[in-house]
């Protein structure tokens, strides 16, 4: 059997907007966090995997290796939607679980363009509007309209998630905003595509994160034992067939493909999770995902938000960071930094949104185009 | 025959509506011999099977609607509100559209009320001046076959 993987080090930039500042420029710093919270220099670095999607084919990877040192080490860009955090993060667990390397880095780094996405350029003719909507927040009001058509969940429950959500943010000095959004503001706010209000869409920020992992016998080796964190299950899938989904994509299919095998890899069940960071992109994902990662039953979704379960101090509290909808969604550097958040929570160094006692978190990210998805899943525990 | 063709006849606004006859265009789709799912774009092999047994098969012109939001917000130069619907369609095929016609009240539409296809000039012109052809979903009384 393969050696246990360990985060021993991580961080990420308070998410926000940057114009004066490059891609590699973002993403250099919160290497270079990570690697101090590491105790380590990127001479100790044998492989670095680097998330990045607005500049995917401009070697992101090798201009931060410009920023912080060129040891000529393996650099793999890895692209994937809004997984892509995510799957350079399981890139960089998988070259040590192969006893290719003993320590890598893994950074997610973004720097959007304003304004709503799912756009790019559009050759002639325009399609938006005249064979419907395939933007993002379009693609997520029809996951919240599938889940209403199914279980009959309320435009009220929808933005319970991001009242709570945005409540979360104002606990965590690393979110883009941290102000509270009663429940009528978020009602009342302009509405970009049914169900989902502005105050229900991800902010659209810059941002990174970046997380150093280590074998067991290099964690060992440096002490670090202490403030490691083990990555009990992690899992990655790309969408199956399923009815509709080549017309519609289908982010429950796919995140219950990756939280079943993420489960089985750590040989945990949803019980012993204590905290969750998921994909809340919009508000109507939210609801969905506590059904797609087992957090509760089917149909329970929109009573988990009513009676509070999902906040912090209840059952089982979900994004204590402020999720996507606060601390913001610069993609690429999502799939980190809700694993920064969870092993701080693991950690206890929290604060005022600590979790306590966490012993075990997961994150959740999905990504999509027009069409296609993927959804990645980590399992940390307290090691 | 080579026939040069008239640079402004109508084209079709997405490769999968079929204008052959421009009397009678209809969504062209291509069928699983193994499962009998139904597909837009031209593929190699099943996505829900694996087989390779795939031919063309027209679409019908009625469906339900499975899903929909209502559009405030889109990209610069779209007109907006409009409804963005999923539709299964009958006898096979999901066709994503603009639902015309019910308003852009959600608790006027209901999931699964009858829908059909209207095929027409998109008002969009390609370099040439050709008029690109699309089609939307009006309600309908349901099924008329
Ligand atoms: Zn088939």
């Amino acid at each position: 059997m393969s050696q246990d993987v360990f985060i021993i080090g991580a961080d990420m930039l308070k998410f926000g907007r940057f114009p004066d500042r490059t891609v590699p420029d973002l993403g250099a710093e919160a290497a270079l966090l990570a690697l101090r919270d590491a105790g380590l220099g990127i001479g100790d670095i044998d492989a670095f995997y680097c998330g990045n999607l607005v500049e995917a084919m401009e070697m992101v990877g090798q201009r931060i290796l410009h920023h912080i040192g060129q040891t000529g080490i393996p650099v793999v860009n890895v692209a994937n939607a809004c997984a892509t955090g995510a799957t350079a993060l399981r890139e960089g667990l998988m070259a040590i679980k192969s006893g290719m390397h003993d320590v890598v880095l893994c950074v997610g780094v973004e720097k959007l363009p304003r304004g709503l996405m799912g756009g790019g350029a559009q050759p002639s003719p325009q399609l938006e509007g005249l064979f419907g909507s395939t933007s993002m927040p379009s693609v997520f009001a029809q996951v919240g309209q599938e889940y209403a058509r199914n279980h009959g969940a309320t435009f009220e429950q929808f933005a319970k998630v991001s009242v709570k959500n945005h409540h979360h943010s104002t606990m965590n000095p690393k979110a883009m905003y941290r102000i509270e959004t009663p429940l009528e503001m978020v009602m009342q706010a302009e509405m970009i595509s049914w169900p989902n209000t502005k105050l229900m869409c991800s902010v659209n920020v810059d941002g990174a994160a970046a997380a150093v992992l280590a074998s067991e016998k290099t964690t060992r080796r440096l002490g670090l034992m202490g403030q490691a964190v083990r990555i009990r299950g992690s899992a990655l899938a790309s969408d199956p067939w399923s009815p509709r989904n080549q017309t519609m994509p289908d982010f429950n299919t796919v995140t219950r493909l990756a939280a079943a095998r993420a489960y089985e890899m750590a040989g945990l069940g949803p019980d012993d999770i204590d905290l969750v960071e998921l994909h809340d992109c919009f508000a109507t994902a939210e609801l969905v995902h506590y059904e797609n990662l087992s957090l509760c039953g089917e149909g329970e979704a929109g009573r988990m938000i009513d009676e509070g379960e999902a906040a912090l101090g209840g059952r089982i509290p979900v994004n204590v960071s402020g999720g996507l909808l606060s601390k913001g969604h610069p993609l690429s550097a999502t799939g980190i930094a809700n694993v920064y958040e969870v092993v701080t929570h693991l950690r206890g160094q929290a604060g005022a949104r600590q979790v306590e006692g966490a012993r075990i978190g997961l994150t959740h990210v999905v990504g999509a185009g027009h069409a296609g998805a993927a959804a990645g899943v980590h399992i940390l525990e307290k090691a | 025959m080579t026939a040069v063709q008239d640079p402004r006849t109508p084209k079709a606004a997405v490769s999968h509506i079929c204008l052959s006859r421009l009397d009678d265009p209809y969504i062209e789709g291509h069928r699983c011999g193994g499962c009998g799912e139904v597909f837009l774009e031209v593929h190699a092999r099943c996505a829900r099977c694996f087989g390779d047994d795939l031919t063309p098969a027209r679409l019908g012109d009625t469906g339900r609607l499975y899903n929909f939001t209502i559009v405030h917000r889109s990209f610069p130069g779209v007109v907006t509100p409009f409804v963005s619907a999923i539709v299964d369609m009958d006898g096979g095929g999901v066709v994503r559209g603009t639902l015309k016609g019910a308003g852009v009240d959600p608790a006027a539409l209901a999931f699964d009320m009858p829908v059909r296809l209207v095929f027409g000039d998109s008002g969009q012109k390609d370099e040439q001046g050709a008029p690109y052809i699309a089609y939307h979903f009006v309600p309908s009384q349901g099924p008329t076959s």
